[in-house]
């Protein structure tokens, strides 16, 4: 399953990182403490998370996640964007919960990661 | 092309200019179909732009123009006679997206190019812009691997009794907008010198964590020194203070933390730092005093045998 995929079947909107779309999805992660998604995220991971500051990004790149999915319409800055686009990672938004989220990804085959 | 594609080629900052076909082959208004087929079959295009006496762009004529011509029995016809002269150009000053726009929505299969000066100075094809953006992907990935191959050779290619890089980086106190660059940057480091992903992706964990730390808790901030050689990489971040006034707690109880809520807010302050560090080191010491600051001490070793 590519980012494109899980894009069009979720109906999420594109915030940042449109050129890396053709990436592919290796599972999933869901928390909004950042230490935790150090801890337990994997590369190539897709992010469900509530949070949405400047250091989502870093935590994302330097995991290399596959994109981040910004739930609940959380308010996502212009310069988080530009920061994410500069470092091509895809960041998604939606007006939808974690928990609503997470599901819809579970029922296309995105996996947790043990 | 389809729409996906033009995204991606929206991405690209070059010109028209830079990727369209210089050498322009032209046919004039008087030149019969006869002569355009073997200027077509000998230089192998498809498509040639009209040019009248003054050599100004007065027409396009295709494969397609001169097979219905064919068709009718028209061979004897004038170029001028058979071209079209609907013209879709692009500058060569425009985007290539511009360009990549224009052929999605006038089906063309290829467009004269002019200059300010109204002047036909290229052709330019879907293809065109196809090498043209594989052309730059292929440069920046050699830029990334000839960095890669020269880093990987330093500890060979320097002679000495020991060799070793360090890396300094400055993290200023609350500076949350930069935070984790230091630790991208040594990531990179270890990357271009051919360290195995996952030894890179535990010295990435442990520096951003404590980067981190020093960014939340550190009343003036700190250094990180990273001093990488042949066998391992060693992390050194030190500050003036607070210092931590619990230390086997801090490193020992999950969820023990002195994050401001605020900062918690963030997503900051799981009590988890100190042990995510310690789970991604080979060795970690770390002293601290209040009042006087802390110093952590990490090492990794770069080969996992």
């Amino acid at each position: 399953m590519i980012v494109r995929e899980v894009v069009e079947k979720l109906g999420l909107q594109v915030v940042a990182g449109s050129a890396a779309l053709n990436r592919e999805i290796t599972g999933g992660y869901a928390a909004d403490l950042l230490s935790c998604v150090m801890a337990r995220a994997k590369p190539g991971n897709v992010w469900v998370t509530l949070q949405a500051h400047p250091n989502v990004i870093a935590v994302a790149v330097l995991l290399e996640l596959a994109a981040v999915i910004v739930t609940e319409n959380a308010p996502i800055a212009a310069e988080v964007a530009a920061k994410a686009e500069a470092e091509k990672l895809v960041v998604l938004a939606t007006p939808c919960t974690t928990f609503a989220i997470v599901t819809e990804l579970a029922r296309l085959g995105v996996a947790a990661q043990e | 092309m389809s729409s996906h594609e033009i995204t991606h080629v929206q991405k690209l900052v070059f010109r028209v200019g830079q990727v369209m076909t210089r050498r322009v082959i032209t046919i004039t208004l008087t030149n019969t179909l006869l002569e355009l087929k073997e200027v077509m079959r000998q230089r192998r295009i498809s498509g040639v732009p009209v040019v009248n006496d003054a050599g100004v762009l007065v027409g396009i004529i295709s494969i397609e123009d001169l097979l219905r011509a064919f068709e009718q029995g028209a061979l004897n016809a004038t170029v001028a006679e058979r071209m079209s002269t609907t013209l879709i150009t692009v500058r060569d000053t425009d985007l290539v997206d511009v360009a990549a726009q224009k052929f999605q929505q006038t089906g063309v299969g290829r467009m004269p190019v002019l200059d300010a000066q109204d002047r036909l100075v290229g052709m330019l094809t879907k293809g065109d812009i196809t090498r043209g953006l594989l052309a730059e992907v292929q440069a920046e990935t050699q830029d990334e691997e000839i960095a890669r191959f020269r880093a990987s050779h330093i500890f060979r290619d320097v002679e000495s009794d020991h060799t070793s890089l360090t890396l300094r980086y400055t993290i200023p106190a609350r500076d949350f907008t930069h935070g984790g660059e230091a630790s991208s940057k040594i990531k990179r480091t270890l990357m271009r010198l051919g360290t195995d992903p996952q030894i890179v992706r535990r010295a990435a964990i442990a520096t951003y964590e404590a980067e981190m730390n020093l960014i939340i808790h550190a009343d003036h901030g700190g250094q990180i020194t990273a001093e990488i050689d042949a066998s391992q990489v060693t992390l050194i971040v030190q500050d003036d203070g607070p210092g931590i006034r619990d230390l086997k707690r801090a490193l020992e109880e999950i969820g023990y933390t002195t994050t401001p809520p605020e900062i918690k807010q963030l997503g900051f302050g799981g009590g988890m730092g100190l042990k995510n560090i310690r789970k991604c080191a080979d060795q970690m010491k770390i002293e601290s005093q209040v009042g006087r600051g802390t110093r952590l001490e990490i090492s990794l070793r770069l080969h996992t045998d």
